[in-house]
């Protein structure tokens, strides 16, 4: 009896000793770019290890009893008549329960680190009252620390592209430049059916609806050109509609923002 | 409550056509029915499997180069819409829940034979419907989903026909379902207690609560979504003041139960099999019919998780984050329970258990996924990506189609009197789980790594994983070859089985192979212990 405890511990160990080599040494992700993509990448990385230590349980129980439960042509009749075993059954109710509780609360951590539960209302000058409803992305700012520099970007997608609209500039690009370590707010609204705009290297996605504003806002924390991604079905060209997030040091970003400045049209 | 024989059904009877000939009529026994949903489901499974093949096909290279743009948009929503709504659906709930409800009750037919068999007759011309719409302006093309606006700007007459199909699969399927509780609640053999029914019919009472309360609102729906495209009406379009994001509530308050209308049937089917094949009673019955009602009453009130990146407020992605993750817990306990039944069995090593075992590591892995999935900030990376696809082929492919597979293969004998072919059935086993898992496995990375669902073309960088996926998929239409063989041959030339070629106890088996017209030709028999293994009465056999 205590042999088979001992082959049991040992195998346990074993699966958790995988499970945390693989989680740790195994990197499934694109490169971190924002200061959402660590914070994602912690969860990622719990999720992933509790995921295998089920996985691989379960997987070695399957295998192990279809291995050593089979039916060996000598033998006749059943198995032993065992109906149930009620403390057993409660452990494997509550057990998963925690675990599913934890990660819930660990989750709602994470998620509240990226900012995903702060109260979002954009601060854009043209927004006259704060009663307009807007949907929410992941907030990493408030209002007032947008409001003081120039990162305030309005998006608006169509059928098979995005436009970047830089109000304090007056222009528009079709690429996506920001300067690195900065905070960035994009208020973004569809032309004609929805879209998302996803920065796999950022971690973020939000989708973009006709009629219904949304908002996004990141810190990318890496210098480099990384894809824009639509992420909903949204035609024929779906797979096409790509755009670029520039992200450049300071000094290069105002470079590019003055050079293509417009100036004010007075009315 | 009675089992005689009602006299105008009876002579209804006679006057259908005998042998094949009946599978082609308007019977009223519930097992031609039942065999009918079957051919008809896996004939449209051909199809389906016929376009994702096309998707594969495409895929294989990072152009679009194999079909044109809006083909391929036409092709993934035909798959998606015939494998959900023509192939799973009625074969999981209408198959095999008309062959073995009435047995399992005690019954010689269902509650309502007319509406059973008007339920079955409304799925070929709707199917046949959806497919003949891609030669009129084209098939519909905004995915199975038909999210607004796309649904409401591309061509008409294919969403149109889209709309008009799900709605009468909707209306097949809610009759079903009707039937299916009456039949449960109050056919049931005078004597049968419900604590004694097979784990099946729990699962069925619970699905058939979900399709009830849920089917009818995507039919609202997609009235709604088809006035909006026809008459101009602006429930759904923006142009008009409507709100999109409603429609998503709406489709996906069914559509999120219409996963668990997938799998919870397979459930039920997965712990008839089991113990029969591994020779011990089902484990935890009890709990296993609490968890279903579990799944049943949460499987309710998650819907929005498929929407945390459309405009949703905070407090409604954490309710729907704790809400969702809690699914896994009934669903855990029903994995504990199976493993624990194999657990000092005397188990067979044949098709049947070798489907459902495949069933139980892929179902573990797509609902490890799953969990993952739920966690707001998890998804919000992952959704609408490869990824997402990867988690629900391993639910609904690798999970409930693993186990349409191992109950062809345990009823079949049943059904024919014949035994399939063991070998080739093994062989079938093996192609389908290394094919799906090497299909599958590799989207996941796919989906995290940046490239998302439903393009026909894509970054260069992901063209190797893509193509180790297609070959999965070759290798998955290949494993239909070794199948179709095995059934033709077996019911022309295979080993007579006899009544009872298992040995199980559950009540089908106690009469003929294949059952009479009534199921029985005396008494229904009274099974108390559908699980009775290791005990006397399974001596006594």
């Amino acid at each position: 009896m205590l042999n088979k405890n001992f082959y049991l511990i040992l195998i346990i160990s074993l699966v958790f000793a995988i499970s945390f080599w693989i989680g740790f040494n195994v990197n499934l992700l694109p490169a971190e770019a924002s200061i959402n993509a660590p914070i994602y990448d912690e969860l990622f990385k719990i999720l992933f290890i509790i995921g295998l230590i089920i996985f691989i349980g379960m997987t070695i129980a399957v295998i192990y009893s279809l291995f050593k439960f089979r039916k060996r042509n000598d033998q006749i009749g059943d198995g032993i008549a065992l109906e149930g075993n009620l403390s057993l059954e409660i452990v494997w109710t509550i057990i998963p329960s925690i675990i599913v509780l934890l990660i819930g609360l660990y989750s709602y951590n994470i998620y509240d680190r990226m900012g995903g539960m702060k109260e979002l209302n954009h601060n854009h000058e043209m927004m006259s009252s704060n009663t307009e409803k807007i949907w929410a992305g992941i907030s990493q700012t408030s209002d007032n620390e947008i409001a003081i520099n120039n990162l305030s970007i309005e998006v608006s997608a169509m059928q098979f592209a995005f436009l970047f609209n830089y109000p304090k500039g007056n222009f528009i690009s079709g690429e996506l430049h920001v300067p690195v370590d900065q905070k960035v707010s994009m208020k973004m609204e569809s032309k004609d059916v929805i879209h998302a705009f996803w920065v796999p290297e950022f971690r973020i996605k939000q989708d973009i609806i006709p009629g219904q504003p949304t908002i996004l806002n990141f810190t990318p924390t890496k210098v480099g050109k990384y894809p824009i991604i639509c992420a909903e079905l949204c035609g024929p060209y779906h797979g096409g509609m790509r755009a670029s997030i520039i992200v450049e040091e300071e000094s290069d970003y105002n470079e590019w923002f003055n050079k293509n400045k417009k100036p004010e049209v007075n009315l | 409550m009675t089992i005689s024989i009602d006299p105008q059904k009876t002579n209804n009877e006679s006057l259908q056509p005998k042998g094949w000939l009946r599978y082609f009529s308007f019977s009223l026994d519930h097992k031609v029915i039942g065999i009918q949903y079957l051919v008809c489901g896996f004939l449209f499974y051909l199809i389906g499997g016929t376009l994702a093949s096309a998707i594969r096909i495409e895929l294989a290279s990072p152009m679009s180069d194999f079909m044109p743009r809006d083909v391929y948009n036409q092709v993934l929503t035909l798959h998606g819409t015939i494998m959900i709504f023509l192939w799973i659906v009625p074969v999981v709930n209408g198959a095999f829940g008309n062959y073995l409800i009435p047995f399992y009750v005690g019954a010689r037919d269902m509650a309502f034979p007319r509406l059973n068999a008007v339920a079955f007759w409304l799925i070929p011309p709707s199917g046949l419907m959806l497919v003949a719409s891609y030669f009129v302006e084209g098939a519909a093309q905004a995915g199975w989903t038909a999210y607004p606006p796309l649904s409401i700007t591309t061509p008409q007459s294919g969403q149109i026909i889209w709309i008009l199909s799900v709605l009468l699969l909707g209306g097949s399927s809610i009759f079903g379902g009707i039937n299916f509780i009456a039949t449960i609640i109050k056919l049931r053999r005078p004597g049968l207690k419900l604590m004694q029914l097979p784990m099946y019919c729990w699962a069925m009472l619970g699905t058939s609560l979900l399709v009830v309360l849920s089917t009818p609102v995507l039919a609202g729906t997609l009235i709604l979504l088809s006035f909006d495209i026809i008459a101009n009406t602006g429930f759904f379009n923006p142009v008009l003041g409507g709100n999109v994001v409603v429609y998503q509530h709406l489709f996906w308050f069914y559509s999120h139960p219409a996963v668990y209308i997938m799998v919870l049937p397979a459930f039920g089917l997965v712990s008839e099999i089991l113990p029969v094949h591994a020779r011990k009673p089902l484990f935890g019955y009890t709990t296993m019919v609490f968890s279903i009602m579990g799944i049943v009453v949460l499987g309710l009130v998650v819907w929005a998780h498929h929407m945390f990146t459309s405009g949703t407020p905070p407090w409604m992605r954490l309710f729907f984050t704790i809400a969702t993750a809690f699914i896994a817990v009934p669903t855990g306990i029903k994995f504990f329970n199976w493993v624990a039944t194999l657990w000092g069995g005397k188990i067979s090593i044949n098709s049947a258990i070798l489907f459902s075992c495949g069933f139980i590591i892929n179902f573990v892995f797509g609902g490890i996924t799953g969990v993952a999935l739920a966690q707001v900030p998890f998804d919000i990376h992952v959704h609408d990506t490869y990824f997402v696809v990867a988690h629900f082929h391993y639910i609904v492919y690798g999970g409930t189609v693993f186990i349409i597979f191992s109950s062809i293969y345990h009823w079949f004998p049943k059904v024919t009197g014949k035994m399939l072919n063991e070998k080739l059935g093994i062989l079938h086993f093996i192609i389908t789980f290394i094919g799906f898992n090497l299909c599958f496995a590799p989207q996941h990375w796919l989906g995290l790594n940046g490239m998302p669902r439903r393009v026909a073309e894509y970054d260069p960088q992901f063209q190797f994983v893509n193509q180790i996926s297609s070959l999965g998929a070759l290798l998955m239409a290949i494993s239909t070859i070794p199948f179709l063989i095995n059934v033709f041959l077996s019911v022309r030339n295979g080993k007579n089985a006899g009544d009872n070629p298992w040995n199980a106890l559950t009540p089908e088996w106690l009469t003929s192979s294949p059952p009479p017209v009534e199921n029985w030709e005396g008494e229904a028999p009274l099974v108390e212990e559908p699980y009775g293994y290791g005990k006397e009465i399974s001596e006594q056999k």
